[in-house]
């Protein structure tokens, strides 16, 4: 079987790989770019675990195949820091503690950081209606939450 | 299993019709994908409607709005008119799965997968929306309802796809709504949903289709029920009878989400919900 040509821009940077026409976005980043945060939890849309942007909109990338990424911007967690210096998301996930095993952190970040360009300062049920496809067996979603609302806040007082 | 990218419906169908095999149309995959991880069902050719011209737009015509195969949930909820105009169609395609699942679920998708539990359909059918179909003999236009024909089958030939979905215009004193039971508030597949979509004169009703979803083989069209609220003004008498009505209308299976009998009683409990929701939103709406 053949294998498609993909041409696409990754965290801002350009990039081409050769995916099979069956093999998921999620599968190439992993596989074959290495950028393995973004996690396959269930594969099936269910776990939030995959979640990246695809031209700005929040999807499942276990949930689009790779040949879609064709001149398309895909955002993952790797482009959420700058070099060393972390995203404010993920300063206040670990002063909040909101994570352990960390399986559903990358997905859960990408779905914040979302958010939070949409709507800078949402309710709590806003927030925990926006992360209902994000599963997390860890936490209890309370620290996850309170470490959302906390950097709400803080870059609403920034900007 | 071969992935094509399609310029045009045209193109799209005579793909469709030459390969034999296991066809399937991509719009936002969230069944697609889901039926092939989980391998229920390769296809042999994929077709992705994505690159034909239009499919992402929401378009306002003199006849209503057309909406393409390829909006997703996600873009219908922020189209500020059209969520005023239908709102119970917003809502039922809204309460389809997660954020990232309205960011790529499509109306069309949730129709051809052909689930009767599907929350848009109901919504649709009581919207007395229609669908373009274009096949190899040209397109045809037919009702939402005339779509799904039993449990994940539609009505389509082979080489035919949908290519468009059309709502009325919407006239003042008209509104619509949809409600759905599931055990929880979020994340899970209808046990029953009901649309309804009113017209008012006075207060009084003229006009009302009525839609259940998840107890019967397809989502229904009610039209006794219909009848027994059109020339009241949705009093408690209209309400009892129309909530008879959807019972009666009602044959579900028993499944791990419900039983018969739960089904068929939430069913009238939903469209008196349902209709009392619809009717302050045809109110509201000089």
């Amino acid at each position: 079987m053949s294998k498609i040509h993909v041409n696409t821009t990754i965290n801002g940077d350009h990039l081409e790989f050769l995916c099979d026409p069956r093999e998921t976005l999620l599968d190439a980043l992993r596989d074959r770019l290495n950028l393995t945060g973004a996690k396959e939890g269930c594969g099936t849309g269910d776990c939030g675990a995959c979640s990246v942007t695809l031209d700005n909109r929040l999807v499942c990338s276990c949930l689009v195949l790779g040949a879609e990424a064709d001149g398309k911007s895909i955002g993952t967690v790797e482009g959420i820091s700058k070099g060393e210096e972390l995203h404010p998301l993920q300063q206040k996930f670990i002063e909040h503690a909101a994570l352990q095993c960390g399986i559903c952190t990358p997905g859960i970040l990408v779905a914040t950081k979302a958010l939070l360009e949409k709507n800078p300062d949402p309710t709590e049920t806003e927030v925990r209606y926006w992360l209902a496809g994000n599963l997390c067996r860890c936490t209890g979603y309370d620290k996850i939450i309170k470490a959302v609302m906390d950097t709400a806040r803080d870059l609403r007082e920034a900007s | 299993m071969e992935y094509h990218k399609p310029q045009s419906f045209q193109e799209a169908t005579e793909i469709a019709s030459r390969n034999n095999g296991v066809t399937r149309f991509l719009a936002g995959g969230t069944d697609v994908l889901v039926q092939l991880r989980s391998d229920i069902l390769t296809p042999d050719t994929l077709i992705d409607m994505k690159y034909i011209s239009g499919v992402k737009d929401i378009l306002e015509n003199s006849d209503g709005w057309q909406i393409g195969v390829a909006v997703s949930g996600a873009e219908m909820s922020e189209h500020q008119k059209l969520s005023k105009e239908w709102p119970g169609v917003i809502e039922a395609m809204d309460l389809i799965g997660s954020t990232q699942v309205q960011g790529r679920a499509t109306l069309t998708g949730n129709l051809c997968n052909g689930s009767p539990a599907a929350d848009s359909v109901p919504s649709l059918i009581a919207a007395g929306a229609h669908v373009s179909i274009t096949g190899p003999s040209g397109t045809r236009k037919i009702k939402v309802e005339d779509v799904p024909i039993s449990p994940g089958k539609t009505c389509l030939r082979k080489g035919e796809v949908i290519s468009a979905i059309h709502l009325p215009r919407r006239k003042h004193n008209q509104g619509d709504a949809y409600l759905r039971f599931i055990p929880r508030t979020e994340m899970d597949i209808a046990v029953v949903g009901c649309a309804v979509n009113l017209e008012l004169h006075d207060e009084i009703i003229t006009k009302a289709r009525v839609s259940l979803g998840a107890v019967a083989p397809t989502a229904l069209l009610l039209e006794n029920a219909a009848q027994k609220i059109i020339g009241s003004k949705l009093d408690n008498q209209a309400l009892k009878l129309l909530s008879e009505e959807a019972s009666k209308a009602c044959n579900p299976i028993n499944d791990k989400r419900g039983t018969i009998e739960f089904r068929t009683h939430v069913a009238g409990v939903l469209a008196k919900r349902t209709a009392k929701i619809a009717y302050e939103r045809a109110k509201e709406n000089r």
